[in-house]
């Protein structure tokens, strides 16, 4: 269960988290939405440890994680799988070796095991055959599922999405979705997933919170969000342009 | 509550007072840095394929480059410090003065600018755009220092190869100075390494080593520095690089000289 009490955060005296609660029931898919430079990215950062808050409470499975040193953080980490808007793969590294690099690092396991893993994981994510491949000579969406790949390998309890189908085109928008739907039900991890994808997100996320000017402005079930009485909500799903005063 | 006005007359000192305090935590970040690279280095786990492939990339790799400056280094200074010693009648000191320049000074020095300009500037830009690209936050969330993988090996491996291509450096160079002493201006070879054996010591050596051993911490500490809090974007990513170039080719001459000073 993760849940955040009261979050604030500023950068050079200007406040962009304004004290944000949130609940994520375990083994659920929670969307956060939010107009671009809202606070998601940044809200992210906080659950994932990566930045540190002014005042609120960031609980992990009933720890705080906003007061722990490096080693105990780390501790929490274990538990985590994240994929980035960019999908971070290691350049240097091909993609089966970047998906077998967290069980290389962290784990006991032999070679064999660790290969049959990794190869069952990017057959999962429909990449059988492309381990040999460096990330600069497969394609965007290629690289996120090799992403998706390695933020599972080590069965993680909690893992996070930060806009995974930026950039890509609707076809493979819902084909990751539906790629992350089919892991889920899978492996049953609870899920964070930053996302600009409106409507398509509906279909996925058990819970949708909405992140506006640094607080949680609406959250509930997809069916409660579209039919939200909030105006910035209502703005924000169908994508009408602010109006200026 | 917005902070008072600062009278104008109070405003310079307003200013210096910042800018100190700017520098005074860059230099605390910058010296933690080296520290906690220093701790991870003698405490497990050790990185130890990071550390072969940072040998590879810093000293391997900079071999032609430490040969060919090396080379001409040493066949210059053969040629001008030949012309010198003529005027006093001195040609036989050639061999220990091309050797004494190059072990106790322009070894150490010009193998670690041509290494801070070929692989110092590579380590920043790897490190710069491993940075942006979230790949440092990646082996962080994985729970695995990015120290240990990015910052540790490097430095150790500067540590080990400076020295290491400096002796190239020096012996190339040698070779370079007696190409033109001996070979094109007809000094005997028997004097030139002669000479060189009677006044070059132990101490000599040991200075560049030092030197040498120093400057390859200086620079992979600034070059990882640089890369690990680098700005945003491809603009960030070449001020940075261009930075720790400029920063560790000026450290490399002040300290130069400090340890010159003090070693014997």
């Amino acid at each position: 269960m993760i849940k955040v009490r009261g979050l604030t955060k500023s950068f050079g005296g200007q406040p962009v988290l304004r004290g944000v609660d949130l609940d994520v029931p375990d083994g659920s898919i929670t969307v956060i939405i939010g107009r671009s430079g809202g606070g998601k990215s940044v809200f992210l950062k906080h659950l994932l440890g990566l930045l540190r808050p002014d005042s609120g409470e960031v609980m992990i499975n009933g720890t705080d994680i906003t007061h722990l040193g490096s080693r105990a953080m780390d501790e929490v980490r274990q538990h985590y799988g994240v994929v980035f808007q960019g999908g971070a793969l290691f350049d240097s590294l091909t993609c089966f070796d970047n998906v077998a690099f967290p069980l290389r690092e962290k784990t006991e396991l032999g070679p064999d095991e660790i290969a049959k893993r990794v190869e069952q994981r990017l057959e999962q994510v429909g990449l059988a055959g492309v381990g040999a491949k460096y990330p600069a000579e497969i394609s965007g969406g290629m690289r996120k599922r090799v992403a998706i790949a390695r933020a599972l390998v080590t069965e993680p309890e909690i893992v996070f999405f930060d806009e995974p189908t930026t950039g890509l085109d609707p076809v493979l928008v819902n084909t990751i979705h539906r790629l992350i739907l089919t892991l889920h039900r899978a492996y049953g991890f609870t899920a964070v997933m930053v996302s600009h994808e409106i409507p398509e997100i509906f279909e996925l996320a058990d819970t949708v919170a909405m992140l506006h000017e640094g607080r949680i402005v609406a959250v509930g079930p997809p069916a409660a969000i579209q039919g939200s009485p909030n105006p910035v909500v209502q703005q924000f799903i169908r994508g009408e342009p602010e109006l200026k005063a | 509550m917005a902070e008072p006005a600062v009278p104008v007359v109070v405003r310079p000192f307003e200013i210096i007072g910042r800018r100190t305090i700017e520098l005074i935590e860059v230099l605390g970040r910058f010296g933690s840095f080296f520290l906690l690279a220093l701790v991870s280095m003698v405490t497990p786990p050790f990185k130890t394929r990071a550390f072969v492939d940072r040998l590879h990339y810093i000293g391997y790799r900079s071999l032609l480059i430490i040969i060919l400056t090396g080379a001409f280094t040493g066949m210059v200074l053969g040629l001008q410090v030949s012309l010198t010693l003529s005027r006093f009648g001195s040609e036989a000191f050639l061999g220990p003065a091309v050797a004494l320049s190059l072990i106790r000074e322009l070894g150490p020095v010009l193998a670690a600018l041509m290494v801070t300009g070929r692989a110092g500037s590579a380590l920043t830009a790897e490190i710069g755009i491993m940075r942006i690209t979230e790949q440092i936050d990646a082996l962080t969330v994985m729970a695995l220092s990015p120290f240990r993988y990015l910052v540790t090996p490097s430095i150790l491996a500067g540590i080990v190869t400076f020295p290491l291509m400096t002796a190239l450096f020096d012996v190339v160079g040698i070779f370079g100075g007696y190409l033109v002493g001996v070979k094109l201006l007809g000094l005997s070879e028997g004097t030139y390494f002669g000479e060189m054996r009677t006044f070059v010591d132990l101490h000599d050596v040991m200075t560049g080593f030092w030197k040498s051993l120093s400057f390859g911490a200086i620079v992979t500490w600034v070059a990882t520095y640089k890369g690990f809090y680098v700005g945003h974007g491809a603009e960030g990513v070449a001020r940075a690089t261009t930075q720790a170039v400029v920063l560790a080719s000026v450290l490399i001459l002040v300290w130069d000289y400090f340890m010159g000073s003090i070693l014997p």
